[in-house]
């Protein structure tokens, strides 16, 4: 395999081509969202942010692509357990996850109907709905009287409030964005960072802010299991895919040699 | 079986074109990493049917079902993520196959005369190929595949008189609907694919009749033993048959690769803005094509009217040149007529229809390829230096493109979008001089 001059020519160049565009990328989004690292391994995990769902959002959001007995089947949940802790809406674990509440309802109570959650985490991604999850705050100009750091002016009310309490919008951590009035430098003690806003604790809930932390995590596993739950299937047969095709890879690699020992 | 194998041949070539194609059909023993990337674009279409067959039992082309039965494939049917992601990532994998195999057909002069045909029916399975993959990009029916669908249909508005008729008449509506899904469903499981294969049958004749090129460039029919087996020349089978299913493992061991962990492909693979069903009242905020599109994308965006002004006047100054350069007088007439009509043009339409015009030019110049080549070897082994940078700098423009066409647009992005715009075209319009400047190495007789 003989590569000619101009290809590592090209090679050489390529990196150069990689500097230069770069420079101009940057700016398009700047919004500030802390990472979250979630495993789809963690099946305790992805219990608990499927019991968080089913508690807290479905009575609202629908899952509407996915069915109960999928959902137990993957996670090691009794259809017991499925059926009389989790299911408030139907009897048949087959069924979809639909909301208890009306769409027509929503829309009257809330100005919008609550976005279905299926692939809210392919659409929106981890980091934003860890963020956006710890970032509601206190806000008596917004009709329902909460606001959120992340996306502002969200149409939802903090569903979560009786785990993590209320906090208030002390401000934000600089980071060069021009008339952000109330920046502070960082969080003084007592303090929340979420993203870039800082937040106060006013109210507790019955999670402490570590806590409520950990269940926001368990909470955007199960999202991310739930937009995609042939993901575990992938990571299950994914090895053995792989390491039939490098066995197959070996033995074609072989045959090929043994084939052309008489070409010169 | 030899008993059968002779009735069969009485009544059917079985043996004839397993011998004229396989067995006894003469390959230069010489090919390299390059000469994969043909078989595997048949496996990919392969590939591509078989899991498009699959799909359709499960898909339904509705509006109001569309998306829903997508997701219902992706979960209620057995294996049915892993063909969904086969047949979507398939779509890329055919694409880097096919740019590949394409840019191999460039540096080792693979459509030079006598292979014209080869290349031009191949340009157009390109453009065939295009076609089939924007139509089934819009049939998940998420919002990027709707806005997508809706801006590259509004390009035909452009066309002076017929074109706002022209794109209605694509869409079957006033914008993209339930009418537009269900034509696009029926071109991309069944008109487009049936065009796809007799074509990919066309080049495959075409390239036997004359056989396949080397990197080496030269003929190896040219060189025969008293059998009149060129010298040089190997069995396709069995020979590049075992060869080719190592390439063919190696392909799929990145390809499933990527289907097994890395479906998503950073989100140049299945863009996020999909993941939600199309939604005629809200606009994702970067509209962004298919990878595969975004360096024609990006030429149609790089037209505005300061690049008009710019390319007008360059023009126009060529024409007056012209008097001025030592030829025939009928060239010059042809030269001076030919940019003075390219100038006004320049001047009198707008930017929205020049950048649809040359988007379209950028992909009939490919077609051109075999005749604005005139150097006197074929591979870019025995070439001059010239040839050499100008393929590099093709690529780098090219491969910038295709980065700019995926981002927002900037100032700074617009102008290194129309200066790697001038940059391909450059490569073409000025291929007839550099591939006749500088020394070539000698060509030797038999394959190195």
């Amino acid at each position: 395999m003989k590569l000619s001059n101009s290809i590592k020519a090209l090679l050489v160049a390529l990196p150069i081509l990689a500097v230069a565009p770069n420079t101009f990328a940057a700016g398009a989004e700047s919004l500030v969202l802390d990472s979250v690292h979630i495993d789809s391994r963690d099946t305790e995990s992805l219990q608990r942010g499927a019991e968080l769902f089913v508690t807290y959002c479905l009575s609202c959001h629908s899952a509407q692509y996915m069915r109960y007995e999928r959902l137990a089947n993957d996670l090691d949940i009794s259809l017991e357990k499925l059926s009389q802790e989790m299911m408030f809406t139907t009897d048949k674990p087959g069924d979809l996850m639909i909301a208890a509440m009306p769409e027509e309802d929503a829309k009257e109570w809330f100005g919008v109907a609550p976005p279905d959650l299926t692939l809210v985490s392919r659409l929106r991604k981890n980091d934003w709905l860890y963020t956006y999850l710890r970032g509601f705050y206190l806000d008596e100009a917004s009709p329902n009287g909460w606001n959120n750091s992340v996306f502002e002016n969200a149409a939802m009310p903090h569903a979560l409030y009786e785990l993590q309490g209320s906090q208030t919008l002390v401000g934000h951590i600089e980071h060069g964005v021009e008339g952000a009035g109330d920046a502070q430098a960082e969080p003084q003690q007592g303090q929340k960072l979420v993203g870039d806003a800082i937040f106060e604790l006013q109210k507790a809930g019955t999670l402490s802010p570590t806590e409520f932390d950990t269940a926001m995590r368990d909470l955007v596993n199960f999202l991310s299991y739930l937009a995609e739950p042939a993901q575990l299937q992938r990571r299950a047969i994914g090895p053995w895919v792989m390491g039939w095709l490098v066995i197959l890879f070996v033995v074609s690699y072989l045959l090929k040699k043994e084939y052309w020992r008489d070409v010169h | 079986m030899g008993n059968f194998m002779e009735w069969l041949d009485r009544r059917f070539p079985a043996t004839q074109v397993w011998n004229d194609h396989m067995a006894k059909y003469w390959t230069p023993k010489n090919f390299n990493f390059w000469y994969y990337f043909g078989v595997l674009s048949i496996v990919i279409l392969v590939l591509q049917i078989v899991t498009g067959i699959f799909l359709t039992m499960h898909y339904k082309p509705d509006v109001t079902l569309a998306f829903a039965s997508v997701e219902y494939i992706m979960r209620d049917v057995p294996w049915g993520w892993l063909i969904r992601y086969l047949h979507a990532i398939g779509a890329s994998a055919f694409f880097v196959v096919i740019y590949l195999h394409m840019f191999r057909g460039l540096i080792y002069g693979s459509s030079r005369e006598p292979r014209e045909l080869v290349w031009l029916i191949g340009c157009v399975i390109y453009v065939a190929l295009m076609a089939e993959s924007f139509m089934g990009y819009l049939l998940p029916w998420g919002n990027m595949s709707y806005w997508g669908a809706q801006v590259i249909i509004s390009l035909f508005d452009v066309i002076p008189y017929v074109g706002p008729a022209l794109s209605e008449w694509i869409r079957g509506d006033f914008v993209v609907s339930d009418a537009t899904l269900n034509r696009f469903f029926a071109f991309h499981v069944i008109a487009v694919p049936l065009i796809l294969c007799v074509l990919v049958f066309l080049h495959i004749v075409a390239l036997h009749k004359v056989g396949s090129l080397n990197p080496d460039g030269i003929e190896i029919k040219e060189n025969k033993d008293k059998g009149g087996i060129p010298l040089d020349g190997i069995a396709f089978h069995p020979y590049y048959t075992v060869k080719d299913t190592v390439g063919v493992v190696v392909f799929f061991i990145i390809y499933l690769g990527v289907v097994f962990y890395w479906p998503e492909g950073g989100g140049v693979l299945l863009e996020k803005d999909n993941f939600t069903p199309a939604n005629s009242l809200q606009t994702p905020p970067d509209i962004v094509p298919l990878w595969y599109f975004t360096p024609f994308y990006s030429i149609l965006r790089a037209s505005t009217a300061d690049f008009l002004v710019v390319l007008g006047s360059l023009t126009a100054i060529a024409a007056i040149a012209t008097p001025f350069i030592k030829t025939k007088r009928s060239n010059k007439i042809a030269a001076f007529v030919g940019y003075g009509v390219i100038a006004i043009c320049l001047f009198i339409f707008d930017a929205k229809w020049w950048g649809v015009v040359m988007m379209a030019m950028a992909i009939v110049v490919m077609f051109l390829l075999p005749w604005l080549d005139k150097s006197p070897v074929k591979s870019i082994r025995y070439r001059s230096l010239p040839f050499k940078i100008a393929v590099t700098i093709f690529v780098l423009a090219f491969i910038s493109l295709g980065y700019l066409g995926m981002h927002p647009v900037s100032a700074l992005s617009t102008i290194q979008a129309q200066t790697c715009t001038v940059l391909y075209f450059a490569f073409f319009a000025l291929m007839p001089f550099y591939t006749t400047w500088g020394k070539t190495k000698p060509v030797p007789e038999r394959l190195t």
